[in-house]
């Protein structure tokens, strides 16, 4: 998946002379993920640089060069680190373009590793999608395979509107199917890893199929797709997952025809439980499918709880949580 | 815990015991004032060092005040920007012009026709006269006390106050509060509520002008309370990092609505000695001075044109008024302040400037001073065609909902909808003038 996010930056840096990234590290020594590894010798270091450690300087130096007229993609090294930059990012961004009526836009991208499983511990393992989910004006996106994470970062990148395009870590290298005790099988074994050369867009806003089934409709995103569909092939049960992508704008009309058809809707994500965005998505399936629910709508997340060391796979929601969720639903 | 040399001494505790330091105004209601202690260096004695020079060789102008208009009404010294007659008498038609609109939008707001207005009394140099050193396509980044920028780059005054109306004609379709303008024409970025995001912004803009090669620099305002902010240090960083073409003007007006400079740090340095930490150049300038502001804000311009570097300005200058229409100053400073303030008013010294070189009169300000309250006046009377807030003349509804993004999004085609329903249910006969 990293290779994929660094040819999606190499082919805008190569299509689009605006196009401008920069954050902590990812210059010269081409990011701690290696993401954007060799983009700086590529196209100079007006183009690929690296900044002072401040996110809000970050997110409000990006601001201005998308008022210029630049499309600018800041990277935040965690997602854990972006609180500093919020208020840039809520206040400024996100608003731009309502409060001047189309005069400013900010058609920034900001790329952040998101999410654990990797004994990040409390600050490199947080998904804090739900607050910017919640925020006005922001796209957030969330790739689960090398696939779609380059044709949709081209997507945002080219989008006219502020995205949060988080990319999750711990399938950086290769799918993880919830058991951390298996070695992680890498990427190029599997087809989501087959990433077509050149310049393709995946479009915001459109949930994938990973699945068709029946008897059970699986909203997902991120690694907890490779999760679900583990468990769903163990359990037997033909389910219908559908990997987000994008929470905002959402793909409703895929989540509706799924679980008018199946009766039964789970919801997986890594993030803790309250007011995470599965309470917003359970909330939009029970007002739109409510006459066709067989039961109830079932949330499988993290813990209430800040993100643990040592406990991280009692605390990350993986396949017995997840099991269980779908036997009480298959039995009910 | 030993380590503590009272504590070796078997004493245990501190003599005298810490105590917290909370800074206090030296002037609170009904104290009589006296400025003194506030040191007004002579017009014409500050040395003005050459455009491209290192950082630290401002340093002295930091701790200084540079001062062209002396108590003689003439200008000294190699600050002066000898400006043309024109040009003076250009900056005093913005000056009375911008403060005959403070006047009546401030009057507008006490009749009930807007909800929000804030003057910037005392202040019109600290804009005006800075923004006349820049090109005109120069980008500003302002805060919400620098009217007089668009009033001096010739922004349409109805446009200025459809925007205060929240009405009709209002091109920011009612979205924003009273006063946050924006015009992309006149390179005049989107005021935000949010205090100092607007610097970083700046900084980013001057990057991405440098980095396009291109020859426009960026200005930013900001007022001494906000320079607490860290979106202001990030600034401070940004610019001297990548050398920005930028300049960050603080506004030292003594106070951040109750709250005297002091509280931004004011009691024991200059906010324009805050640049000599970053390396940015600095410079500490009369606010009050139209003359003294210009000069310095061109050699900032000249700095960053020239690739040579940022600069932070620090206009050392008084609110006259109070904050806003919300607030009244009675209740927390003394009410001499405004008459004792050593640096006087920035449109008498402009005026008596140019009396004294016979390039003006008495008859001719009283001339302007009309011109300007009879403009005022019969462009809000046109704008109130629009409408005033609160009365029906405004934008549709269902422009609420767009601009959020560029495409509206399936959620919000239905809240739209909804909207529109709500509005039916309660007004089924149509309602007039909406």
């Amino acid at each position: 998946m990293i290779e994929a996010i660094n040819e999606a930056l190499d082919i805008k840096l190569r299509e689009d002379p605006d196009v401008i990234v920069m954050g902590e590290d990812v210059g010269y020594f081409g990011g701690v993920f290696r993401a954007t590894a060799g983009l700086q010798e590529k196209h100079g270091k007006t183009r690929v640089f690296d900044t002072p450690i401040s996110e809000c300087g970050i997110i409000g130096v990006a601001v201005g060069m998308g008022a210029y007229g630049l499309r600018p993609v800041p990277e935040i090294q965690f997602a854990d680190y972006i609180y500093p930059g919020l208020d840039q990012l809520i206040s400024e961004a996100a608003r731009l373009r309502y409060r001047s009526a189309g005069d400013y836009i900010s058609p920034m991208t900001v790329r952040s590793p998101f999410g654990g499983g990797i004994f990040g511990g409390q600050t490199h393992s947080q998904s804090p999608e739900a607050i910017f989910t919640h925020v006005s004006g922001l796209k957030t996106v969330i790739p689960s395979t090398p696939y779609d994470a380059k044709g949709l970062l081209i997507s945002c990148i080219e989008d006219n509107d502020p995205v949060i395009f988080f990319e999750p870590k711990r399938i950086y290298n290769g799918p993880f199917s919830g058991y951390y005790d298996k070695p992680v099988e890498p990427w190029k074994r599997f087809d989501e890893s087959i990433v077509p050369e050149g310049h393709y867009k995946i479009p915001l806003g459109k949930a994938r199929h990973v699945t068709q089934g029946e008897e059970l409709t699986v909203l997902t995103y991120g690694t907890m797709v490779h999760v679900a569909e583990a468990v769903c092939r163990e359990k037997g049960v033909e389910a219908d997952i559908l990997d987000l992508r994008t929470l905002v704008p959402l793909d409703i009309e895929a989540i509706e025809e799924s679980v008018k058809k199946t009766g039964k809707c789970l919801i997986v994500h890594e993030a803790t439980r309250t007011s995470g965005f599965g309470a917003e998505l359970s909330a939009l399936v029970t007002e739109r499918c409510f006459y066709h629910l067989e039961a109830p709508v079932e949330r499988v997340t993290g813990f209430d709880t800040p993100y643990p060391h040592s406990l991280e796979w009692a605390y990350f929601p993986g396949p017995v949580r997840i099991g269980e969720a779908i036997d009480k639903m298959m039995a009910g | 815990m030993a380590d503590r040399p009272e504590e070796a001494a078997g004493k245990g505790v501190n003599k005298p015991s810490l105590s917290l330091h909370v800074p206090e105004p030296t002037y609170r209601p009904g104290d009589p004032v006296d400025f003194a202690h506030i040191v007004v260096p002579e017009a014409g004695a500050q040395a003005r060092p050459d455009e491209a020079c290192e950082a630290i060789e401002t340093s002295d102008l930091c701790y200084d005040l540079i001062r062209v208009l002396g108590d003689d009404n003439k200008a000294h010294g190699p600050w002066d920007p000898k400006l043309d007659p024109d040009t003076l008498r250009t900056m005093l038609h913005n000056f009375a012009m911008t403060r005959a609109f403070d006047e009546r939008m401030f009057r507008g707001q006490r009749q009930g026709k807007t909800s929000f207005y804030m003057k910037c009394t005392g202040e019109e140099a600290t804009s005006i006269s800075a923004a006349m050193a820049l090109a005109s396509d120069d980008m500003i980044f302002p805060s919400y006390r620098q009217q007089g920028i668009l009033i001096a780059r010739g922004y349409p005054m109805i446009e200025m106050i459809n925007q205060i109306y929240s009405n009709k004609g209002d091109k920011l379709k009612g979205r924003q509060l009273p006063i946050m303008y924006s015009s992309r024409e006149h390179s005049f970025f989107s005021i935000s509520g949010n205090l100092a995001t607007q610097t970083p912004q700046a900084v980013g803009w001057a990057m991405a002008s440098a980095i396009k090669r291109d020859s426009r620099i960026a200005a930013t305002w900001v007022g001494e309370g906000s320079t607490a902010e860290g979106d202001f240090h990030s600034a401070c960083t940004f610019a001297t990092v990548y050398n920005a073409p930028v300049i960050l003007n603080v506004i030292n007006n003594q106070w951040a609505i109750s709250s005297f400079s002091g509280f931004a740090g004011a009691e024991r340095t200059t906010f324009a000695a805050r640049a000599l930490g970053y390396g940015l150049a600095g410079l500490r300038v009369d606010g009050n001075d139209p003359l003294a502001v210009y000069a310095a804000e061109r050699w900032a311009a000249n700095r960053a044109r020239a690739n040579a570097g940022p600069t932070l300005i620090e206009h050392f200058t008084y609110r006259a008024e109070g904050h806003s229409t919300s607030d009244d100053p009675s209740g927390y400073r003394s009410a001499q302040e405004r008459e004792e303030w050593p640096l006087g008013d920035p449109v008498m010294r402009l005026k008596n400037h140019l009396i004294e070189i016979g390039e003006w009169d008495e008859d001719r300000q009283e001339a302007l001073d009309k011109e300007c309250v009879d403009h005022v006046k019969a462009v809000t009377k046109e704008a109130e065609k629009n409408g005033i807030l609160g009365h029906g003349l405004h934008h549709p509804f269902k422009t609420m909902f767009e601009d959020v993004f560029e495409e509206l999004p399936w959620h919000l085609k239905e809240q739209s909808e909804q909207a529109i329903r709500e509005r039916e249910t309660k007004f089924p006969e149509g309602r007039p003038n909406s």
